[in-house]
């Protein structure tokens, strides 16, 4: 078993050499070679990989997510299932899961805590567990050695964003619209506005989601944020058919974009 | 039954399992419900549509032939006699006065049935609000007429085309489009459940139902009943009348869920839209559909304030089959001439089942709605049963 990575430092030390960062996202299951996609985003110059747990309600997902959980789940994907797949792939990069909150509580927040951790994953994005509820499954995470990265919103006010800063391990999520995941047209223009609240309370990396499905949108919410979570755009390619290569590819090319001097 | 405070806990169950964004609308709701709850001017307003548009109270029916066949007393609480044809328009009136408090134009609702949906699309109507309801698409077909009602009153039909395309889809649905529309939306949820306040706010809309029965209780019988009865999907109209008779420890409470939807027969926790309460899911924590003859019941949970009122055995939780349901529907319209919802006909179905148990008791049941909308239902049913 490889050794936890530390999710903040890891992030952090890549941030501060100017580098932006890249989260790509797989729904973990879709596909029976869905694990070497971890691989291929790593090697393609990712620099933490967000696996996706399907769950059959997931209310902050947009289309293309639903259909990607739905389609992992009829081809049998189950949390214990994917975190043992995780165990036997050492992608390079860190991992953070992600999913809806019945699953972990279902499989009793210590276990899932400690296997998550033996699985190398780094840290938990809960969206359906706010500031109010997080306190019944942190210790377990800390216990653990599993970092919580809280999401804030647009509409999240000063004090609340700073005590969720506050809260925060790992980085902090960048939720840049009202609304579900999936991509847009354009990037919203509360994402310039949210960034820039939150690099102003906190010194954890910013990163961002919701809507990031090309290199310019990705660009320009990293004019202040640290980095960006880019899911639908990249689920959209693996529903179509795309493999490993091809996704690899895809996120090689968003790398290049980030790269490009400004 | 009392205030669930800040965190809206019922025991263990309950809370505010919600995305960052839903967050400031949910306290921003708990805020206008708590100041409008007690401020004199919104409560006379919502008692006057009440009495005056949807015809409150409801009456208390002494059911004497249906009595006789069961050797009890059967009190029949008429929330079917409402405008809209069940309890569900108490619940909307309040929220829709509460969204115009809060400055907002447009309601979202979910519906399984349809009930709860005609019930907003009313109140919209009523107040000049826009509406939009989420249904399942499967739902949609079977209850077409109420998709119609709700077109008619000025509202718009989205079928949930996800998931089992039932109600918790419809949920599903609705708490997407709140996620993007909060600023400009209220969520015109329909059931006790949901993120704080819902289950407290919702219940105590429906109050009324239990407050009133009771009062009416004790004028015709000059005493309390034994045993108050009641249907349960999300738990509405059950928590409306128990919340009536909670505080008298003499009155048993009793619920009643479909066999195929019995999340607090299972008794296993879960958290979904909002809650933590008892969930049907699969062995991974995947939520389960539920199977009912009844739409209004097809919910794989159930209101958390009731998954409190099972661990505290303060109320008891029994199950009837789709076979019962069917039965107690039949022979409610034949010996009192009242053709019941099939979400009631459940509580009816335990009554027939149990009436050894009930034998000289004074029971009081929750007629929650009638069954006009499920007559089609039930005669395709039945003729298939003649036929086979």
């Amino acid at each position: 078993m490889a050794d936890v990575v530390s999710l903040d430092a890891h992030l952090r030390t890549r941030r501060d050499a100017g580098r932006k960062l890249l989260v790509p996202y797989i729904t973990g299951g879709l596909g029976h070679d869905w694990a070497e996609v971890v691989r291929a985003y790593a090697d393609a110059g990712a620099d933490a990989v967000e696996i996706g747990i399907p769950f059959s309600d997931p209310v902050m997902d947009g289309p293309t997510i639903q259909q990607a959980s739905e389609v992992a789940l009829d081809q049998g994907a189950n949390l214990p299932g994917i975190l043992e797949e995780l165990r036997g792939i050492d992608a390079g990069v860190p991992l953070v899961a992600m999913t809806y909150v019945n699953l972990v509580f279902h499989m009793g927040y210590a276990r899932f805590a400690a296997e998550a951790v033996a699985a190398n994953v780094s840290a938990v994005i809960l969206p359906d567990l706010p500031l109010e509820e997080v306190g019944e499954w942190e210790p377990y995470a800390v216990e653990a050695g599993l970092a919580t990265v809280q999401l804030a919103s647009p509409l999240t006010d000063d004090a609340r964003l700073a005590r969720l800063c506050a809260r925060s391990q790992g980085f902090v999520y960048g939720v840049n619209l009202l609304g579900v995941t999936g991509a847009r047209q354009d990037l919203s223009e509360s994402s310039t506005v949210l960034a820039g609240r939150l690099k102003a309370t906190t010194d954890l990396p910013v990163i961002m989601g919701f809507g990031i499905g090309t290199v310019s949108h990705a660009r320009a919410a990293t004019a202040q944020a640290d980095g960006v979570v880019v899911a639908s755009a990249l689920m959209r390619l693996r529903l179509d058919g795309a493999g490993p290569e091809d996704l690899g590819a895809a996120v090689a090319e968003l790398r290049a974009g980030l790269d490009e001097p400004r | 039954m009392g205030d669930p405070g800040a965190t809206g806990r019922f025991g263990d169950f309950g809370g505010r399992y919600i995305p960052e964004t839903l967050i400031p609308a949910c306290a921003e709701l708990d805020r206008a419900f708590r100041s409008a709850w007690v401020d004199p001017l919104f409560r006379a307003e919502l008692d006057g549509l009440l009495t005056n548009y949807a015809g409150r109270p409801s009456l208390l029916y002494e059911a004497k032939r249906l009595s006789a066949v069961i050797g009890c007393t059967l009190l029949l609480k008429r929330e079917d006699l409402n405008h809209t044809g069940s309890h569900k328009i108490n619940n909307v009136l309040g929220q829709a006065l509460l969204a115009q408090r809060m400055g907002k134009p447009r309601v979202i609702a979910e519906t399984g049935a349809g009930q709860h949906g005609v019930a907003s699309a009313t109140a919209a109507a009523l107040m000049g609000l826009e509406c939009v309801v989420y249904m399942g698409e499967v739902d949609m077909e079977r209850q077409a007429l109420n998709v119609f009602r709700m077109r008619l009153l000025g509202a718009e039909v989205r079928p949930a085309l996800s998931g089992s395309r039932t109600l918790k889809d419809a949920i599903n649905e609705a708490m997407r489009d709140w996620v993007a529309s909060v600023e400009t939306s209220h969520y015109l949820l329909g059931s006790v459940m949901g993120p704080h306040p819902y289950p407290w706010m919702v219940r105590e809309l429906h109050r009324v139902i239990g407050d009133e029965a009771r009062e009416q209780c004790r004028a015709l019988l000059g005493r309390d009943p034994d045993v108050v009865t009641a249907c349960v999907g999300g738990g509405s109209n059950a928590l409306g009348l128990f919340s009536g008779f909670a505080e008298l420890p003499a009155v048993e409470m009793v619920g009643v869920e479909p066999d195929g939807g019995a999340a607090v027969g299972r008794g296993v926790p879960g958290i979904v839209h909002g809650s933590k309460s008892y969930l049907l899911q699969d062995e991974y924590g995947q939520v389960m559909e539920a199977q009912s003859i009844s739409a209004g019941l097809d919910y794989p949970g159930i209101g958390p304030e009731h998954a409190h009122l099972d661990a505290s055995g303060r109320a008891r939780y029994e199950k009837v089959t789709d076979a019962e349901v069917l039965n107690a529907f039949q022979v409610l319209s034949r010996t009192e001439g009242i053709i019941p919802a099939l979400e009631p006909a459940h509580a009816l179905a335990w009554v027939l089942r149990a009436k050894e148990e009930l034998a000289g008791k004074v029971v009081l049941l929750n007629l929650s709605g009638r069954g006009d909308k499920d007559v089609a239902q039930v005669a395709e049913i039945l003729d298939r049963k003649s036929d086979g």
